[in-house]
């Protein structure tokens, strides 16, 4: 086991696989020479070469798209947006092609693609650069969406979706590169559509994901210090939701909070919990709680995009609410 | 041919009910019987029903008029049936409609329009209540409206059930007779002190009935008040044992052993079975015995009737009152629940109280008020000893009973309570 970055888990899972398969290339912008705008690429295109390191204009429906047809002629893309945000950009491609075209085509063609791409604010990067809108992709059947809150789940999440057979939208978080964790050494995998309980306890249910992982985590052990042991549970994939560790955590503790990035309304906590509602309803014992990010464009001045954003404060505030 | 629903007379003085809610809606088709809507009346909310079937064709009245006695309130009919020959109006009402009463109904609510806020009456069995709380206390087989709650707006939580089944664990024997919802929390901190403002609540419809109704008994009734000590410990004991032969559903309270012997004993004097006539200067001995027992509902008081009671079981008596009290809770009580009774019970057991005197309820001539059944020093057998003893307190209307027939009739009913087996057989 090392202890590496999150950086670095998802830059050796692109590097072992590109290894591992010939058909597994990388295209974006500024990925190759440059080593990518989140140094995940650093060194691939001295190895691997401007084949399979391939730096596209700034043009993010044309990388989607030229990844997709890749992909139905049997290549493995890897392709990366910049940041989530310039993903609008490319969203005909993402929704109408990547999500419906195994479908609408019978299964006649797999679509082996994956999307990397980096969400989240809390870098003074203004409205427009600092979206966590996640739950939007997680909206259209056809796409599976991951979103790894941990070094060893980047990895292993991301391994598993260069391997999978249809299209993935991977996504990172800005400020988790940095963040430190223990990745096994050898070659392994984690199954997409999988929920984790990260951490153990028997009074409130904590269902979160990727970034709000680590304020999370914070809050427990803050809680735990008063005698509140939080269970949290990582969804860790968005599409398909595994519901099942959350509810076996839900019919235990009999209360929820449930923590993301992105705006409250229509949200990844609305999600959860209308289905803790539907489908464990006789175990409700509090309202459930959502810890989302206020309802405004996310403001550039740091004081004010703190107060935006989820805290480690609001989390133990909600908690103690429903107990 | 179309057929014209009227508003019913549900009680002897009934003059207008507010319809609450339309269950059937226009064009819907309606089975004979089958409810078609809900209307207010001073007591209670009842249902009314299809007198025939067909499509309900048009609603006269909206959700929430108040409308008199006998008006037509909607037309049942076949589809595309010929009505504008019926719009109600110009029908003559089968019987003149009731003055309306000099005091404003307060609460015809309308449904149909946005309510403010959500009323206590709408939540599922009338109390605030997490699903959790809801399923374990159904399968503990316990009744959620007796748990206190100790969440946020009183609501009812696990933990607020748990603490209950442990308290009931702990002390069978106290829990005596109809379940009340009890409303203080068990905290032992005060809560915090926030300075009182004046606030005006318009009164409920029940809430004013009840005023009028005492104000009339205490100034038209003298009432004088005879108390009684009762050695209970043989029927908490018998109590306990036929309970142990009884299901969760089925167990009988102390109120439904005290109901027993009140109607026997008023077999023996059926003085304090009676009303007075004052027009024609006669006391009227009922003929049967109707035990009416005060239910504390969250909006106020009302007495549900068990019909001749003295030719019942205790364990029949127990099943209706059951049955009585859960649809009085629910708001659903039916004209006949609660008319007809005869002699009042009132029963504030549950709440620790060692004695009280209950106001009769017009026109009866008496009401007994029972207090709790509580552990004290007795006097047996020239030793000091611990007995369990509970205190009757009986109201009587001067103009028909006296003092000693009141004393006379409380020692017969003693005499019942002290020798609980004969209550049973």
């Amino acid at each position: 086991m090392a202890r590496i970055t999150y950086r670095e888990a998802i830059s050796k899972a692109l590097w072992e696989e590109m290894e591992r398969d010939p058909s597994v290339f990388i295209l974006g912008e500024e990925v190759g020479v440059w080593g990518g705008t989140y140094a995940v690429t650093k060194g691939f295109y001295d190895h691997f070469g401007p084949k399979r390191v391939m730096d596209t204009p700034i043009a993010e429906a044309t990388i989607v798209g030229a990844a997709i047809g890749a992909a139905l002629t049997g290549l493995r893309p890897v392709a990366e947006l910049m940041t989530i945000n310039f993903a609008f950009a490319a969203m005909d491609h993402i929704v109408n092609q990547a999500a419906k075209l195994r479908y609408m085509f019978g299964g006649q063609f797999t679509l082996p693609l994956v999307i990397r791409t980096v969400s989240g604010g809390g870098r003074q990067l203004g409205a427009t650069h600092s979206q966590t809108p996640d739950a939007i992709f997680a909206h259209f059947p056809g796409l599976k969406v991951v979103a790894p809150g941990t070094p060893e789940d980047a990895k292993g999440l991301l391994k598993a979706a260069i391997r999978s057979n249809d299209p993935i939208f991977f996504i990172e978080h800005a400020t988790l590169y940095l963040m430190r964790g223990e990745v096994p050494d050898e070659d392994y995998t984690i199954p997409i559509g999988k929920s984790k309980v990260q951490r153990p306890g028997r009074d409130v249910t904590i269902v979160t994901y990727s970034k709000m992982l680590e304020v999370s985590l914070k809050a427990a052990d803050q809680l735990s210090k008063e005698g509140i042991e939080a269970e949290i549970v990582d969804l860790r994939t968005l599409r398909p939701l595994d519901m099942e560790p959350v509810l076996q955590s839900f019919r235990k503790t009999n209360r929820a909070v449930i923590v993301e990035e992105g705006w409250r309304s229509y949200g990844v906590g609305a999600e959860v919990a209308a289905r803790i509602y539907e489908e464990a309803f006789d175990y409700v014992d509090a309202p459930i709680q959502r810890i989302a990010q206020k309802e405004t464009p996310l403001p550039y001045n740091r004081s004010l995009e703190q107060m935006a954003l989820p805290q480690v404060e609001d989390v133990v505030r909600a908690v103690k609410e429903v107990l | 041919m179309a057929e014209i629903v009227t508003m019913p007379k549900l009680g002897f003085d009934m003059a207008e009910g507010t319809l609450v809610r339309w269950v059937i809606l226009e064009g819907e088709e309606v089975k004979k019987g089958a409810v078609l809507a809900e209307i207010e009346t001073d007591k209670a909310t009842v249902e009314v029903e299809a007198s025939t079937s067909g499509t309900l064709l048009r609603h006269l009245v909206e959700q929430g008029s108040v409308v008199p006695v006998n008006t037509p309130i909607a037309i049942i009919g076949q589809p595309g049936e010929e009505i504008s020959g019926l719009s109600g109006q110009e029908l003559p009402a089968e019987s003149q409609p009731t003055p309306q009463p000099a005091q404003e109904p307060s609460v015809a609510t309308p449904v149909a329009t946005s309510a403010p806020e959500i009323q206590e009456g709408t939540l599922p069995a009338g109390v605030r209540a997490t699903p959790l709380a809801r399923r374990l206390a159904q399968e503990s087989g316990i009744d959620i409206r007796n748990v206190p709650g100790s969440g946020p707006l009183g609501r009812i939580r696990k933990e607020d059930v748990e603490a209950y089944l442990a308290g009931q664990a702990r002390k069978p024997a106290e829990e005596v007779t109809i379940p009340t919802q009890a409303i203080l929390p068990e905290s032992l901190a005060l809560p915090p002190f926030t300075p009182g403002e004046e606030k005006r609540i318009p009164l409920t419809k029940l809430r004013a009935i009840i005023g009028k109704r005492m104000a009339q008994s205490t100034q038209t009734a003298p009432h004088f008040f005879v108390t009684h000590e009762v050695d209970v410990e043989g029927l908490l004991n018998i109590r306990q044992e036929v309970n142990q032969l009884l299901t969760d559903g089925e167990k009988i309270s102390v109120n439904d052993f005290i109901v027993r012997a009140t109607a026997l004993a008023l077999r023996l004097f059926p003085n304090l079975n009676a009303s007075i006539d004052e027009e024609k200067g006669e006391i009227v001995q009922h003929g049967a015995i109707n035990i009416g027992i005060a239910v504390a509902l969250e909006s106020g008081l009302i007495t549900v009737v068990c019909k001749n009671a003295d030719q019942k079981s205790v364990r029949t008596i127990a099943q209706e009152v059951r049955t009585l009290v859960n649809r009085a809770r629910e708001g659903k009580v039916r004209p006949e629940d609660i008319e007809g009774s005869t002699f009042s019970i009132s029963n504030l057991g549950m709440f620790d109280v060692a004695q009280f005197s209950a106001i009769i309820n017009p026109p009866e001539a008496a009401i007994l008020a029972v207090g709790s059944a509580r552990q004290q020093p007795v006097v047996k057998d020239n030793t000091l000893q611990v007995g369990w003893r509970m205190n009757l307190t009986l109201s009587v209307d001067h103009r028909i009973s006296d003092g000693a027939e009141a004393a006379q009739f409380l020692q017969q009913l003693a005499r019942y309570l002290e020798n609980p087996l004969q209550l049973l057989i």
